[in-house]
């Protein structure tokens, strides 16, 4: 077996908050290898998303170690942390997260321009019409329709090519129509770059498409299945 | 803005470019607080520019001349003016005194004071006496009346004529000439120059005073001597000349350069003051800034999130909404340029009119410049600490609430704020040149927010106590549960409406504090009167009129000269003294064989009432150990132009605040009894009996001068009343700029409301019952606001009563009810402003959105 692209070694995650101390992930061992596609299922709460969090380094654990490329992110500072993200990640959001004050280009030109790309913008555009939203590249986000706003966030997230695809229930606000759509294009962007993907879904029949199933129950990996 | 251009921009200067394309629709409550902060202290300094221009430009108008050289109690002597007339190529001579205008009426005479000019033919050298009817002031001083029943002519102020009832062709006298009132004063050139009087002006011819039996040996009054210097004559030699040879016989020199000296002091002053008060207006403001800059990133936190998740380091978010804050300041900071630069402009011909010294209205870069300064200083120090908040938005914000509570910034950035914090109050102490006035505003201005904050915390700790006690009483605990709330709503309303009242509330216990020494108190401590000019052989006529009446309690009279002390110890005075106010220009001087009633001297011993050898001096003892004299110490005082050399014998306790006769220098009578002088006296007597008193010692008397000591007071409280006024109109712009800070919370806090009250009403609170709440939440914290505003306003007052103005302080109730009441009112009205969409939405509209 390959080195893992990411690995989690008896990972824990508590959050302090003004109800109290609360246990979110306990005990997480998990590796994922270069090209692999994993889904994470389980009921909400159980911690899927924030095991997808820990991954990107977009949270710290409180115990244990996550490793991506090699690289122990709990190491890193933060802003490491954002060099890192930028370079290697691509992040997909339930809630598309784009900025409003830009247009779907530059939404999707951002990430190059952070890394200093010279030809930031012919990429994105590109990047745009490749999920079909060339003719919307000088649209806001609220101009667009949720399923538009997606497939902007996924050009933002494969844009760069990143080795690893973090994508947090991308279809949970759309209809059954437009999440298929989602996630055949997500399919297909991974398939054409060869980047591992993580996905965290509520449908069973979407992490089947996965290479391999995690499920949590409580904060703890409650199985692990190829599928 | 096109691509190309913005790509030639760094990327976080992008950033905050594509963010700003949405328009300035967030930022107005930002925008006018800097533009009115700035415009306040634009326009304050814009004015000033424009009288200290005007007062320069007409430097010799309002002096009379290129330059003017003045004696006390005393003509030039002839090789003083032999001197002048060979230095200049004209001059005119006035004398300058106080007089008595007397007419007779049915009823007996009228008396009133007045400030007399009598002028010789060359008056006035420089500008125009504009009188009513328009004519030639030769002729309205020339002979007036028919061949046999003719008097030399006088012009006087309107308000004087009015007073007595006087008319153009109606008769007056002064000492024992008889005038006629040819004309109305309506404008004299110098009037600027002269600096405070007492009486209205009254202008005669001086050689008409010959038989007046006034400007005699011993009178108080002053001689000008207004010069016109030859074409291209160099000032500063000039000065340097006359003061050579006659500084030490009492010349005092002043030149155009600076033609009203008092007025452009008191303008620097009062502008000094008023930009610190506007200063303060701009530290409300900053609240406001730093509350929109808060409630702006509030709003941006999953854009920032969503930056750091795509790649953008700490740096990169910072500068983002560092460039972003920058230009709406920029943008803010040039509109309250644009306004408090141009309004004193277009209403230039209006406060023209109002003031009694010229002006030129224009564009001046200075206080621009400056109001520029503080605006930018102002916008860093209170939006840094937001902006370094930015630091502290992690990636995982997008999936949860992760911002954590309000930590404090890193280091650097509070060392940043120090910085700039002094650099302001550098500044502010520099450009104001009033160092001790700059650190006591800023020591208040940061005592207040201190305590504001304090407050607020305290306010916000007892809500959510009071919420729970509540209970019942759903109104009142809705209200303190806002108010208690995790929402920072309550910091930033006590804040920016607190200061705003604070300044208002000092401004008004000072003002009040002020005007109760002066208008109550002091009457009652004070004479009555003050006689001047009363001659040595009128003393006992006049003793004798006074000690005959039950209704005075006490009289004072002293012999009176002026002398300026030149030396001491043989070394020029200011190398010992410095610039104390005694050695600068000249004290009354007095002399007594035996220690007079009620001194007391705390070192040394009197003179031996026969004494006559050398001249010895006995001195004011404050006024001593502040110029740093001791027993033993010898003072050359120059009396008429004679030089006196005293040694000092004792120290006595003087107390100036009394209004009584209290002189700095008293010296044995062989020392200085030969010399012309009058006496002066103080009378204390009931008030029913002054009127008497006056009309039976000045018809003994013509030519002796009274000062009515309540006509001198409501004067000097009229003065201070301006002064108040000039402060009320700077504490109401900062108050201005409180209330707009008070309605950007609102503003900000409506979307909350809107959810609360859809919640509220879903689950079956009436619309009156949420309003209810809503205006008992306005009310409590605009009490608060008002409470902790008194308190910081009643520490400020007696602070400066107490350290500066050294006099008794009072809490002037009605004002500090007024500011309390003033607090809740404000609150009131923009809590309910924001109050009625909220309530007018349906439940399920919000809902929906919500969802």
């Amino acid at each position: 077996m390959s080195n893992p692209i990411l690995s989690l070694n008896d990972v824990s995650l508590s959050l302090r908050s003004n109800a109290g101390h609360v246990d979110i992930l306990h005990g997480i061992s998990l590796d994922v290898t270069p090209g692999e596609t994993l889904g994470l299922i389980g009921p909400s709460g159980s911690g899927k998303s924030s095991l997808l969090m820990l991954m990107g380094g977009l949270e710290r654990a409180t115990g244990g170690h996550v490793q991506a490329l090699g690289q122990d992110l709990g190491a890193m500072d933060e802003d490491a942390l954002a060099r890192f993200r930028r370079d290697t990640m691509g992040v997909v959001f339930q809630s598309f997260h784009l900025i409003p004050t830009m247009t779907a280009l530059e939404n999707v030109a951002t990430p190059l321009e952070l890394a200093g790309a010279p030809d930031a913008f012919d990429r994105a555009a590109a990047e745009l019409d490749s999920v079909g939203l060339s003719t919307r590249a000088d649209h806001y986000p609220a101009q667009m329709s949720g399923g538009e706003q997606q497939r902007v966030a996924l050009a933002r997230a494969s844009v760069t090519r990143p080795r690893i695809l973090l994508a947090d229930e991308p279809t949970g606000n759309l209809d059954g129509t437009n999440g298929a759509a989602i996630m055949d294009m997500l399919f297909g962007l991974r398939d054409r770059h060869g980047a591992t993907l993580v996905l965290v879904t509520h449908s069973r029949t979407l992490a089947d498409r996965c290479d391999r199933v995690v499920r949590l129950r409580d904060g703890r990996i409650d199985l692990t299945a190829a599928t | 803005m096109s691509r190309r251009i913005t790509l030639s921009l760094n990327l976080p200067l992008r950033l905050a470019l594509r963010e700003l394309r949405g328009g300035l629709h967030g930022f107005r409550i930002l925008l006018l607080c800097l533009a009115l902060g700035v415009a306040a202290i634009a326009a304050v300094g814009s004015t000033r520019a424009a009288i200290e221009a005007g007062l320069a430009a007409e430097g010799a108008a309002l002096l009379g001349g290129d330059a003017e050289a003045e004696f006390t109690y005393r003509f030039a002597s002839d090789e003083e003016r032999a001197w002048m007339d060979n230095t200049a190529s004209a001059v005119s001579e006035i004398a300058d005194f106080r007089s008595m205008v007397v007419v007779e009426t049915p009823t007996g005479p009228e008396r009133a004071l007045t400030q007399v000019k009598a002028v010789d033919n060359a008056y006035p050298l420089v500008g125009t006496v504009v009188l009513s009817p328009a004519m030639d002031l030769t002729a309205a001083l020339g002979p007036q009346g028919n061949t046999d029943n003719t008097a030399p002519g006088a012009v006087m102020a309107r308000v004087l004529a009015d007073r007595l009832g006087l008319v153009t062709g109606d008769r007056f006298r002064l000492g024992e000439q008889e005038f006629r009132l040819s004309a109305i004063l309506v404008k004299e050139p110098d009037d600027a120059g002269a600096g405070f009087a007492l009486g209205p002006r009254t202008l005669v011819a001086r050689a008409d005073l010959v038989n007046s039996g006034l400007l005699t040996a011993g009178t108080l009054f002053s001689s000008k001597y207004r010069m016109t210097l030859p074409a291209g004559a160099d000032l500063d030699a000039t000065r340097a000349a006359a003061l050579e040879r006659f500084e030490n016989t009492g010349l005092r020199w002043r030149d155009a350069r600076n033609g009203a000296p008092g007025v452009a002091s008191f303008v620097d002053r009062l502008g000094a003051f008023l930009i610190l008060v506007g200063l303060s207006g701009l530290a409300v403001g900053g609240v406001g800034v730093s509350a929109a800059v808060r409630a702006y990133l509030a709003g941006k936190t999953s854009v920032i999130a969503t930056l750091r998740t795509l790649g953008a380091t700490r740096a990169v978010i910072f500068q983002t909404y560092f460039y972003q804050i920058g230009i709406l300041s920029v943008i803010g900071i040039t509109g309250g340029l644009v306004l408090g630069g141009v309004a004193p402009v277009l209403l230039g011909p209006l406060i023209k009119a109002q003031l009694p010294v010229p002006a030129q209205f224009t564009l001046y870069a200075r206080p621009l410049a400056e109001a520029a300064l503080y605006g930018f200083l102002t916008a860093l120090i209170f939006t840094l600490w937001p902006l370094a908040r930015t630091e502290q938005i992690r990636p995982a914000t997008l999936y949860r609430d992760a911002v954590g509570r309000a930590a404090l910034p890193r280091a650097r950035y509070i060392l940043l704020t120090v910085a700039l914090v002094a650099l302001l109050v550098g500044a502010a102490a520099m450009l104001s040149g009033t160092v001790r006035l700059t650190f006591w505003t800023t020591g208040g201005i940061l005592a207040a927010l201190l305590l504001l904050a304090l407050a607020a915390a305290l306010i916000h700790a007892l809500a959510r106590r009071g919420a729970r006690l509540a209970r019942g009483r759903p109104a009142l605990r809705w209200a303190l549960a806002a108010i208690g709330g995790p929402r920072d709503g309550a910091l930033s309303v006590v804040l920016s409406l607190g200061l705003g009242l604070s300044v208002l509330a000092a401004v008004g216990q000072i003002d009040g504090n002020l005007r109760a020494a002066i208008s109550r108190d002091l009457p009652d401590v004070a004479p009555s009167y003050f006689f001047v000019d009363i001659q040595r052989d009128q003393m006992d006529g006049f003793r004798a009129r006074l000690n005959d009446d039950p209704a005075v309690s006490k009289v004072q009279a002293a012999p009176m000269l002026r002398g300026i002390i030149t030396r001491i110890n043989d070394r020029p005075a200011e190398d010992v003294a410095g610039d104390h106010w005694v050695i600068r220009g000249d004290r009354g001087v007095t002399y007594s064989a035996n220690k007079p009633d009620g001194v007391k001297l705390t070192a040394g011993n009197w003179w031996a009432a026969d004494y006559t050898g050398p001249p010895l001096i006995s001195f004011a003892a404050e006024e001593a150990e502040e110029m740093g004299l001791k027993l033993g110490d010898t003072m050359t005082v120059n009396v008429l132009g004679r030089d006196i050399t005293a040694t000092i014998t004792s120290f006595r306790e003087v107390d100036f605040s009394s209004a009584g006769i209290g002189f700095v220098m008293s010296m044995n009578p062989a020392a200085l009894s030969g010399a012309p002088h009058s006496f002066i006296a103080t009378v204390y007597a009931e008030e029913a009996a002054e009127a008497a008193i006056l009309r039976d010692l000045a018809g003994q008397f013509p030519n002796i001068t009274a000062i009515r000591v309540r006509d001198a007071i409501d004067q000097v409280a009229e003065l201070l009343g301006g002064i108040a006024n000039a402060t009320r109109w700077g504490a109401a712009a900062t108050l201005l700029t409180g209330f707009l800070v008070l309605i950007g919370a609102a503003a900000a806090g409506e979307p909350a409301r809107v959810y609360e009250a859809a919640v509220l009403r879903t689950l079956g609170a009436s619309r009156g019952r949420i309003l209810r709440s809503f205006a008992l939440r306005a009310a409590l914290l605009g009490a608060a606001a008002g409470l902790v505003a008194l308190l910081a306003g009643i520490l400020g007052g007696w602070a400066i009563m107490r350290f500066v103005m050294e006099t008794e302080f009072a809490v002037i109730w009605p004002n500090a009810l007024i500011i309390v009441a003033g607090g809740v009112l404000a609150t009131l009205l923009a809590g309910l402003a924001f109050a009625w969409r909220p309530l007018a939405m349906r439940p399920a509209q919000v809902l929906r959105a919500r969802e």
